[in-house]
């Protein structure tokens, strides 16, 4: 392909993507001003709760336990051999606080409910359910996205301190059991080196997934276009999409948080 | 009254409808008929704006419809009733709650009076003790019948049908358009009826109307309709189109 057709193509891209940036975050907007208008559903956010929060906790829950484990057998065994075992537990604990707990929570309720969300308006949107919504006078924005927005800007952190806690706990056990690392300096480390703003940081970062998460799922889920196909195809943009997004934006808030 | 306006409407550069200046009177049933993708929906979706047009506009009782503000809009909805082709009930709420949506998100009546309301709107499409089904545990003809009775529980004077009776079977079509015509009687409101099922078009409309190529084709009565002698109308009717 000649270079100018590539630059072309490239060039192309670029604006489609800005253009789906900015549109996306003109229905973040929206939907906030929405909340501030006040109305919003209560029972429907409610139930988005349970769908989002508690349905996602055993996931969430799981993959965050193995991760701690997986984390704490792999600098136990190199933090021994250098004579800094003791530290294993403070440097367990800034980890899953700042980055494991936020980073697993995040991915896990991304790819599962980003799917989840997408599918559903999607196929509504495909069925003329979205356009019978507004011709019966109601808001999609309040009626599909605030309680979405707010349900997984709230679920995201709760999870996410509970994905902290059994996280630590899965390494503790496993590096006082199998990484011969003494339990009291463990937990005396984690004491020490843990600082106040490192779980209220990494907790904020969920709380900004939740809305990044919502926003792109709803978004994904309004613009479907065309029949089941179309419907598979938002549902995998919407999750490659979130996943990215949350990578980048991660990145950059942990920059701004704990550099 | 319903007045068309020099509308346009452009998907790119693919021409949906052209300049077409149009007149809907109160109380009438009008048929626009023309084959399937010619743009029939999209005119539709023009007059309460689930589409915005290119260029010209859409006058319903003295409200310029594109330049309705956002509570302008919800008003102008709630006074035009519309039947999705794909019946368009939310499939996460029973018949009950498909019919209470509008009154439960405009209104502050009481639960009572909601139910009174919808018990009488499934009364008046035959679906009395229907309330608890899901919308998948119906047929084609209950769903349109259901999504009927959800259009009216706000007593719209203009209703808007979007291919009312295609993909029905003979009988469940003419119960529909029984129906349609028991609504345009008895509650005198305004239809639009947009179908490429003649016989659907001979019962319902008082008036036909074809959309050829982004025009209007005024083709007067079902009897003027089905003896003219416009070459394109003629096409569509007797199958050449």
């Amino acid at each position: 392909m000649p270079y100018g057709k590539v630059a072309e193509n490239v060039g192309n891209k670029t604006i489609e993507v800005l253009e789906e940036f900015g549109k996306v975050t003109g229905l973040g907007w929206e939907t906030v001003k929405s909340i501030f208008r006040g109305k919003t559903n209560l029972k429907l956010t409610f139930d988005q709760m349970v769908k989002i929060g508690i349905d996602s906790l055993p996931l969430a829950l799981v993959t965050s336990g193995f991760v701690g484990m997986v984390f704490a057998i792999q600098i136990a065994g190199e933090f021994v051999r250098f004579g800094a075992g003791k530290y294993v537990g403070g440097v367990m604990s800034i980890g899953m606080a700042r980055e494991l707990g936020p980073a697993i929570t995040g991915i896990v309720v991304a790819a599962r409910v980003a799917a989840a969300i997408t599918a559903e308006i999607g196929t509504m949107q495909v069925k003329e359910q979205i356009d019978a919504l507004k011709a019966l006078g109601a808001s999609p924005i309040r009626y599909l996205v605030v309680p979405r927005f707010i349900s997984t800007s709230l679920m995201l952190p709760l999870l996410t301190i509970l994905a902290d806690i059994i996280g630590f706990g899965g390494g503790y056990l496993v590096a006082t059991c199998l990484g011969s690392i003494n339990p009291v300096e463990y937990m005396s480390t984690a004491q020490q080196m843990l600082k106040t703003w490192d779980v209220y940081g990494g907790i904020l970062k969920t709380v900004i997934f939740g809305m990044i998460i919502a926003v792109i799922a709803c978004y994904k889920g309004l613009t479907t276009k065309g029949g089941a196909k179309g419907v598979g195809e938002a549902t995998t943009s919407s999750v490659v999409t979130t996943l990215l997004t949350l990578f980048i934006v991660n990145y950059f808030l942990s920059v701004l948080f704990f550099k | 009254m319903i007045k068309l306006i020099n509308l346009t409407k452009y998907f790119g550069s693919l021409k949906i409808i052209e300049k077409v200046n149009y007149e809907f009177r109160d109380g009438e049933s009008v048929a626009i008929i023309g084959p399937s993708g010619c743009g029939k929906s999209t005119l539709l979706k023009l007059l309460i704006r689930l589409e915005e047009p290119t260029s010209g506009t859409v006058v319903i009782n003295n409200l310029d419809v594109p330049k309705l503000s956002e509570e302008g809009l919800i008003g102008l909805r709630k006074n035009v009733g519309m039947i999705f082709q794909s019946s368009a009930l939310f499939d996460s709420l029973n018949v009950y709650e498909n019919v209470a949506f509008a009154l439960r998100e405009h209104t502050d009546l009481k639960e009572r009076e909601i139910t009174k309301i919808v018990k009488e709107k499934l009364r008046l499409v035959d679906l009395e003790g229907t309330d608890r089904l899901m919308p998948e545990e119906l047929s084609g003809g209950m769903q349109k019948r259901v999504s009927i009775a959800r259009a009216l529980a706000f007593e719209p004077k203009i209703i808007l049908y979007d291919e009312p009776t295609t993909g029905l079977d003979p009988i469940t079509s003419v119960n529909i358009e029984d129906l349609m015509i028991k609504l345009n009687r008895e509650l005198k409101v305004t239809a639009i009826v947009v179908t490429h099922v003649l016989q659907t078009v001979y019962r319902v409309a008082n008036r036909i109307v074809m959309l050829h190529e982004g025009k209007f084709i005024e083709a007067g009565t079902p009897e003027q309709t089905q003896r003219t002698s416009d070459p394109v109308i003629r096409k569509f009717i007797t199958g050449g189109l």
